[in-house]
């Protein structure tokens, strides 16, 4: 057994962490949430070129760092600590996983484009009606000649007014919630037929409504077999869902130390609130909340090859997804009134840790599907 | 004992629920469904209304122009406003400087400001915390120096700032808490003064919250002249009159009616919402994980009510509202918390797009289900209910050191 990180991966931390921590404030983050275009592609440019995280999960045979699911965990740690709005876990883990777990030409071609950063995808799955259920699929991809027509509407699609592709769910057969049926596409953003309704989120990123009216594609599109897409997509989800885990943790980890130290200068009733018992006990709780976190995360990103990993990477989630609950709250209650302004980061951290609480399911979607696999 | 209203209490209910039927602003009804921030105009439309009836100092002494109506009638005008989503009137003048001013004010200060007040001719704001006095509010740095003007008149000059003075950007005047003596112990070096928003020297800046609003502000007042006749009650003695305000701002903390139509409003979306998880989709309602929740939260609910019910009864048999009104407090802003995590949780998805309001030319929907783009700022907003108040660590101090004896 052992929980140490290679040199490697040390120096990968330790580098995306202190380019973060230098260049990435808080005020240059609202700067660009702020911005028209509500991201910063210098950022992109410098993870690509400077830092080089973008191929961290990718074989060397790609130009990538030779990294896999721990590379991803420790960059999204180091994501959530500073609040990084680009889409890391869009387009390298998402985007990354499937190209990587289906392989062939379209990963030939792709992979590189995501390693120097020319390529940003967004995942367009979620669909109005279907909640967190990835197989609950209204969008269609007929047969059309050599190639496929899709139409549909997908809700949510974090990164896409960024993205160059997106990755696309679509029944190709089958009814609306079965098994069968699904098949994944990477399909160009700028595809003829494909309309957006851009806005910001909650929580300082970009994501649009994406609607498919007869949007023609090629059968190159198709990452995986047709029909069968659908445990390929619960893979990379859940290979998501932890790295999401991750981000989760770093959020946390922030917010618990930012309380703390906050606890420790603000003064009431003439002594800092941190020496008064019923807070410290409080913070006692966030913190292993936080030391939670850090072990589950680890546990589903090592156990995202064995065959049970739905229900590890599940068990993380739910608990994950209490834990951000319960300390973002708290530090926002510690906080008191600037806790819920908008002018300083806790109050960001908090909103950010909301959104991930309920990212690709909540706790009850988590603990739900953790008692269906069950022994 | 008797759970059952009597026929008077039915007659009356029937009459609150028919007037605000006939006379709730169909405009404002719609605004507060899309979840539309309301302007000063909105905020008093509804108040000129009822101030009309004779229906504005809901708990005012009839001799200063209340309705003078029992706890059970009060009781059923909350029940009555929230089952019609009627919103409720702002407490910083009914409820807070109002009820200092009838209780300790002299009879110029209750001719000069209680009608206008009653009427909603003035907006109120609260000067209270201040950056450095939140939950420990006795620690205020704001200073009031006496001086005689020139006209031989004597004068405060008030120098210092206030924070999280809600709605401070409409308000015509400002109650604040002072420091007249900083030589003493700090609770005893405070005094209570009425000020008029428009003096020279008073600076209102927004703060604006995590949903985008700005509901609160930062006041800063410098070399702000105030007539000695506008302190309320004696100088130095005006810790007094907070502590008796902080006890009656409590009173109506519970939320009660307001939570019901709010369990009420989750059941429905959950209704709407389509649950679906493997190879079943039934509305959310119906899904065990979130009725168990609504479920619990119901029971907490009523356990509040009856709370209430047994305080209300306990005030209209001559008690005051006491500390135990820290439990109302503690226990109602829980569950309006609750209410807006669970609403939070069923929108699934449609919990993220931020939609940054109706402006001007701007009629574009909202991202997804009418009921879901207010949830999340909602959600954020209402941490600020644990907090405000006196924080419900504070409402617990006082429990354990007010009726425990701890």
């Amino acid at each position: 057994m052992d929980f140490n990180f290679t040199d490697e991966q040390t120096m990968l931390r330790d580098s995306v962490g202190r380019y973060l921590s230098d260049t990435y404030t808080f005020d240059a983050r609202m700067a660009a949430v702020n911005g028209d275009s509500g991201w910063n592609p210098g950022v992109w440019k410098a993870f690509a070129e400077e830092l080089g995280i973008l191929g961290a999960p990718f074989a060397e045979a790609h130009g990538g760092l030779g990294g896999g699911a721990i590379e991803n965990m420790i960059v999204m740690e180091e994501i959530g600590k500073a609040l990084v709005i680009e889409p890391y876990l869009q387009t390298v883990v998402i985007g990354g996983g499937f190209l990587k777990a289906a392989g062939g030409a379209l990963a030939d071609a792709v992979i590189p484009q995501i390693i120097d950063g020319s390529a940003v995808i967004a995942f367009a799955y979620a669909e109005p009606q279907g909640r967190y259920n990835l197989a609950d699929l209204r969008t269609t991809a007929k047969r059309d000649g050599a190639g496929y027509v899709l139409n549909g509407h997908k809700a949510v699609v974090y990164a896409a007014p960024w993205a160059t592709h997106f990755i696309v769910t679509a029944r190709t057969g089958g009814s609306v919630r079965e098994r069968s049926g699904v098949s994944v596409f990477l399909i160009p953003a700028n595809a003829t037929g494909i309309t957006r309704r851009d806005y910001p989120t909650v929580d300082g990123a970009r994501a649009s409504e994406v609607y498919f009216e007869n949007v023609a594609v090629g059968a190159d599109t198709l990452i995986g077999v047709e029909g069968e897409g659908l445990p390929l997509v619960e893979q990379v989800v859940d290979e998501a869902t932890a790295a999401l885990c991750a981000e989760g943790t770093g959020v946390v980890r922030k917010l618990h130390e930012g309380t703390l130290d906050y606890s420790r200068q603000r003064k009431q009733f003439g002594k800092a609130i941190g020496e008064f018992q019923v807070l410290q006990h409080r913070m006692v709780d966030m913190f292993m909340e936080v030391e939670q976190a850090v072990s589950m995360t680890l546990m589903a990103t090592l156990r995202l090859d064995e065959p049970d990993r739905a229900r590890h990477v599940s068990s993380a989630k739910n608990k994950i997804s209490r834990g951000a609950r319960f300390v973002g709250q708290n530090a926002v209650q510690i906080h008191g009134g600037i806790g819920i302004s908008n002018e300083l980061a806790i109050g960001h951290y908090f909103k950010r840790a909301s959104m991930i609480e309920s990212q690709f399911g909540d706790a009850d979607y988590h603990l739900r599907r953790y008692e269906s696999l069950m022994d | 004992m008797d759970l059952n209203f009597s026929p008077e209490d039915i007659a009356f209910r029937d009459e609150v629920r028919t007037f605000i039927a006939d006379n709730y602003p169909a405009g404002l009804k719609a605004k507060s469904e899309e979840g539309e921030e309301l302007s000063k105009a909105d905020f008093l439309s509804w108040h000129k209304t009822l101030a009309a009836k004779g229906w504005a100092g809901i708990a005012w002494p009839v001799e200063y122009g209340g309705t003078g109506w029992t706890s059970v009638q009060r009781y059923i005008f909350a029940e009555e406003s929230a089952r019609a989503d009627a919103m409720r009137l702002l407490p910083f003048g009914l409820n807070m400087v109002g009820p200092v001013i009838y209780t300790f004010g002299t009879p110029e200060q209750k001719a000069k400001f209680l009608p206008r007040i009653l009427s909603g001719d003035d907006w109120w704001c609260q000067g209270y915390s201040e950056p450095g006095a939140g939950s420990d509010l006795a620690n205020l740095r704001t200073k009031a120096e006496r001086f005689t003007g020139d006209d031989g008149k004597e004068y405060y000059r008030v120098n210092g700032q206030k924070t999280w003075t809600t709605l401070a950007q409409h308000a015509d005047w400002i109650f604040c808490l002072v420091r007249t003596d900083p030589t003493v112990k700090p609770q005893e070096g405070i005094s209570f003064l009425l000020i008029d928003m428009k003096t020279p020297g008073i600076t209102v800046r927004p703060i604006i919250t995590l949903g985008g609003e700005h509901e609160v502000n930062e006041v800063w007042l410098e070399d702000v002249i105030v007539p000695v006749e506008n302190r309320v009650f004696h100088e130095n003695k005006g810790w007094t009159c907070a502590k008796f305000l902080l006890a009656h701002e409590r009173t109506g903390i519970a939320g009660v009616a307001a939570s019901k139509r709010g369990v009420e409003r989750i059941k429905t979306i959950a209704r709407t919402e389509i649950d679906s998880f493997g190879d079943d989709a039934q509305p959310l309602l119906a899904n065990p994980f979130f009725k168990r929740k609504v479920a619990e939260l119901e029971i907490d609910l009523t356990a509040l009510e009856f709370t209430e019910l047994r305080t209300l009864a306990g005030e209209s048999s001559g008690k005051g509202p006491g500390p135990e009104s820290s439990l109302l407090k503690i226990k109602g802003t829980e569950i309006q918390q609750r209410i807006t995590e669970l609403a939070l949780e069923a929108v699934g998805h449609y919990g993220a797009p931020y939609f940054r309001g109706f402006g001007e030319g701007d009629n574009e929907h909202p991202i997804g289900p009418d009921y879901a783009h207010r949830a999340a700022p909602t959600y954020f907003n209402m941490r600020k209910t644990s907090i405000y108040g006196g924080s419900n660590e504070i409402q617990r101090n006082i429990i354990a050191k007010m009726v425990l004896g701890l």
